[in-house]
């Protein structure tokens, strides 16, 4: 238990959510003969379940500002139709097509962000009010007919990697590369988190913790290489999985490490002092539902160009998928909480779910009620295991017969 | 003997995983007085309580509680309740969105035919009401009460209920004097009517006043407990056995060196937001030297609050008039940031609703309200973030066995030092202390002093807003007062007393032509 501790750090509670998530993808392997760990399905985990991650981020950002926002999917819908008209019928070239559309998201923030934060009428009926208007609107403008989508976005929406290079390697070269540099960002973090920890306390944590860490990122990262680039000729690392991996990495700065990303969580905690400490509360709420929509927007976009054409239905319950998300991975509906990255594995069960279900060859009625119940049995163990008082379940698995569990809460010493 | 104890605890332990709360506490209450718990915070008192009234159930803790002269096994707050035995919390629980009667009836409906009697609970609570002195329509939602008067309507609810032994946690911590003078005669009433009350506070002038006995609690044991004659409790030795060493003086000692004049506000007019023309700051003047601790004297409702909110960075309020200089130059504060970055910090009276994010750490609330001195490349930099937490945590002698600790782990005097560092951190010229010391025990308060005493001999000007008057003389070098906006006087605290400083607290201003 010590052991495990020093290398993944003190709160293994936030590795939870990791496990699950590898023992669902294993069982679901086993239940289906086989099918789900493959670089085919994989590849299309990704690419199919990109646009609602990228919503999830957004999502994430409302959530921990203590807002919601029901209009992301008609947005999502309504900014890829414009787009698909322009380009169709108003002969934009598909760049500008794509730009009109992401504008279009961004001033579709603003108006949500302008009802929040100017007028402080709450998100939840703010952005119900804009779902049933750009619902409405993406009929409207399409006359309830699917126009076809720019080829040249079927590469963003769907498309993979070059091939290059020497065939030795047994795979996709670019997606070698990729892991490669992932694999070396990694380590060089690793080291680099170790020597400014011994520059702070003086003390050096010992080689062995680091060098395990090292080790497990290169497995990990090292197999999902393997996996995505060893598929059919001419498949790799999907771009939309690229994009979102991109723009995680963009928000989890902007989140963590920027004051920007500070004052949300401020926000979310506690308005009032948020406010008192020289936080812009109207500011922080306005460009988190602006943010919110230009990711929405793009979502749409990336959807668009998978499937080719954009319907008036596109993003029908989007918002929901995104919701679930955030949720799943451990944020508060009151605010103030919640992390990027947990968001991401919150999403990857709601896409391994819907992915092994169809693998069993459960339906889509039932495969509705397995996710309804994951999320409350998510949401359910995470209200459990906050309790003051309670031992997560995950401490009593790991403190069987370890003598370190007498740790607790030292629940209520207040007077 | 045995007739005239209504209530005996004996040995009463508790343990939570990891800490001792209670470790044999034994407490004796006579029928019919007032029994005062003192202690710092943390000592158990509120533990205590709840062992009593059934939210620790019978079972979970060690002892033995004789009630009436039997042995009470409460399982629940319901169980206690019957036996009339009801608590009122420091926090006030009641639902401000609901009427007076509906309130007291909370949990308690009279119900006739399946429907709630509305007449007769109508009927009942006017004579309730009348029983804790108000005059009100049952039908007045809570919210439309002061705070002084949704305490009575709590004990009202308590007497709903049949009590016999009531407890009063804090009662009057949010109170200001009128409405707790008014309180503490409501439970000699009570005691004349045959009701016990135990109440809990910190006020040991409150204590004094009424007690007829008094128990000491300190680090989960009983220290000691002995019978008073109102109005003659020894408060030294209250605070002797609350902290366990004699406290000469409650104020440190500390000679004051005041230098130039650093801030200096005229003329400051402030506008009630919610009542058009109603003026909440009328032409304050006022000025702070560099090193120099000024006090704020007012009753409740004054303005001391909103003058000083509205000063830093128009933060309540509709601002309607004045300026600020700092050092002889003009500020321009329209904005809380732009106060910050003038170099003004305002700690606020409430702690936790508007000082902490009760989410966050100990070093995410140092750097919360200065987030631009850990920048580096445009990125926050956790070394820094670290390095600063831990210099506050040094200097300002915060307990806490890590930075990373969440603020809700720390007492309230620990918590008051961590948003004292927040502010030190903003780099101020200008410190305002809204009630600083609020809420928080003896040995805590007198840390707090030296370290406000610390930031004066840094040279800051420092203003310190209180409603305790010996606080404020013992503290400040010179202090204002303030009745209904106006600032209505200023006096050297050395030729200051209480009664001359109630004097012009008390003393409305005849209007300026």
């Amino acid at each position: 238990m010590k052991q495990i501790k020093k290398v993944l750090g003190d709160d293994l509670r936030k590795y939870t959510l990791v496990f699950a998530l590898i023992a669902l993808i294993i069982f679901f392997n086993i239940a289906s003969g086989g099918r789900m760990v493959t670089p085919s399905n994989f590849q299309n985990l990704l690419s199919g379940n990109a646009y609602v991650l990228i919503m999830a981020i957004g999502m994430l950002m409302v959530i921990v500002i203590g807002q919601i926002d029901l209009s992301v999917g008609s947005v999502a819908g309504f900014c890829g139709m414009v787009m698909a008209i322009a380009f169709q019928k108003w002969n934009f070239p598909w760049w500008a097509a794509v730009l009109l559309g992401l504008g279009i998201g961004v001033l579709v923030g603003a108006w949500n962000g302008f009802w929040v934060a100017k007028m402080g009428i709450p998100g939840f009926i703010t952005t119900l009010g804009s779902m049933m208007i750009f619902r409405g609107g993406v009929i409207w403008i399409s006359r309830s007919i699917s126009v076809p989508a720019p080829s040249e976005l079927k590469w963003f929406g769907a498309g993979y990697l070059p091939e290059w290079g020497p065939a030795f390697t047994a795979m996709n070269n670019s997606t070698l590369l990729l892991g490669i540099l992932a694999i070396g960002f990694f380590a060089y973090a690793q080291l680099r988190q170790r020597n400014r920890a011994a520059v702070l306390h003086g003390a050096k944590e010992s080689v062995w913790p680091v060098a395990i860490r090292i080790a497990l990122g290169t497995v990990v990262v090292g197999y999902l290489t393997w996996l995505y680039g060893s598929g059919r000729p001419g498949t790799s690392f999907p771009i939309p999985g690229l994009i979102l991996v991109i723009l995680v990495i963009i928000y989890h700065t902007i989140t963590q490490k920027t004051r920007f990303g500070r004052h949300i969580y401020a926000v979310g905690g506690n308005k009032n002092s948020a406010a008192l400490s020289g936080v812009n509360v109207q500011k922080t709420y306005f460009l988190t539902m602006l943010n919110m929509s230009f990711l929405a927007a793009l979502a749409g976009i990336l959807f668009v160009g998978r499937s080719t054409a954009a319907g008036p239905s596109d993003g029908n319950g989007w918002e929901m998928d995104a919701i679930a998300s955030v949720y799943i991975g451990g944020a508060a509906v009151s605010g103030g909480v919640g992390t990027i990255m947990a968001t991401m594995v919150g999403g990857m069960m709601m896409a391994v779910l819907n992915s092994g279900l169809m693998l069993m060859g459960v339906g889509a009625d039932k495969t509705q009620v397995i996710k309804g119940l994951v999320l409350m049995a998510a949401v359910a163990f995470d209200v459990y295991s906050k309790r003051p008082g309670h031992v997560s379940i995950t401490k009593r698995l790991f403190s069987m017969n370890s003598a370190d569990s007498k740790e607790g809460s030292p629940a209520d010493k207040k007077s | 003997m045995e007739e005239s104890i209504i209530l005996q605890m004996r040995e009463i332990t508790k343990v939570f995983p990891g800490v001792r709360a209670l470790d044999g506490v034994t407490l004796e209450v006579r029928r019919g007085e007032i029994h005062s718990i003192c202690g710092e915070n943390g000592a158990g008192k509120s533990t205590l309580m709840k062992v009593l009234s059934g939210v620790y159930p019978y079972g979970s803790y060690e002892g033995q509680i004789i009630y009436m002269g039997k042995e009470a096994q409460f399982k629940n707050i319901k169980e206690s309740e019957n036996a009339g035995i009801v608590i009122i919390h420091q926090e006030l629980t009641m639902i401000p969105e609901l009427s007076i009667t509906e309130n007291i009836f909370m949990g308690n409906e009279i119900v006739k035919n399946g429907l709630i009697d509305w007449d007769e609970e109508r009927q009942r609570t006017i004579e309730l009401l009348e029983r804790v002195g108000l005059n009100l329509n049952p039908n007045t939602l809570i919210k439309n009460l002061g705070v002084g008067q949704q305490q009575l309507v709590e004990i009202a609810k308590a007497l709903s209920k049949n009590v016999k032994l009531l407890i009063l946690d804090e009662p009057t911590s949010a109170l200001n004097e009128a409405d707790s003078a008014n309180l503490l005669e409501l439970m000699r009433d009570l005691k004349s009517k045959d009701i016990t009350c135990i109440m809990i506070s910190h006020k040991l002038n409150e204590i004094a006043a009424i007690s007829d006995a008094v128990t000491v609690i300190r680090d989960g044991r009983t220290v000691e407990t002995y019978p008073v004659e109102a109005g003659k409790v020894d408060e030294d030795r209250i605070i002797r056995s609350m902290v366990g060493r004699a406290i000469e003086n409650r104020y440190p000692i500390h000679e004051s060196h005041p230098g130039d004049i650093v801030f200096e506000v005229s003329d400051w007019c402030v506008e009630d937001p919610n009542v058009p023309g109603r003026m909440v700051c009328k032409n304050s003047s006022f000025h702070v030297r560099a090193g120099e601790v000024v006090g704020f004297a007012g009753l409740m409702g004054a303005g001391r609050t909103e003058l000083m909110r509205s000063i830093f960075g128009h933060n309540y309020g509709i601002f309607k008039g004045g300026t600020v200089k700092m050092k002889g130059r003009e500020l321009s504060v329209p904005s809380v940031s732009s106060a910050i970055e003038a170099g003004i910090a305002y700690v606020p009276e409430d702690r936790k609703n508007l000082g902490l994010n009760l989410l966050d750490s100990i070093r995410m609330t140092i750097v919360s309200a200065n987030l631009k001195a850990i920048l580096s490349g445009g990125l926050l930099d956790f070394d820094k973030e670290r390095k600063a937490a831990e210099q506050s945590r040094t200097a300002l002698r915060i307990k806490t066995s890590s930075v990373e600790a969440g603020v809700t782990t720390l007492s309230g005097g620990n918590q008051q030092k961590v948003v004292l560092g927040k502010w030190m951190f903003t780099q101020p010229e200008v410190l305002i202390l809204d009630e600083p010391t609020r809420g928080i025990d003896v040995g805590a308060k007198y840390e707090i002093y030296r370290l406000i005493h610390e930031m004066a001999d840094q040279g800051k000007a420092v203003i310190l807003v209180s409603s305790e008057l010996p606080e404020l003389l013992g503290m400040s070098d010179r202090i204002y007062t303030i009745c209904e906006g106006s600032i209505t006087g200023v006096i050297d605290s050395k030729d200051a007393d209480q009664e001359t400083l109630m004097r012009l607290m008390t003393n409305t201003p005849a209007v300026k032509s």
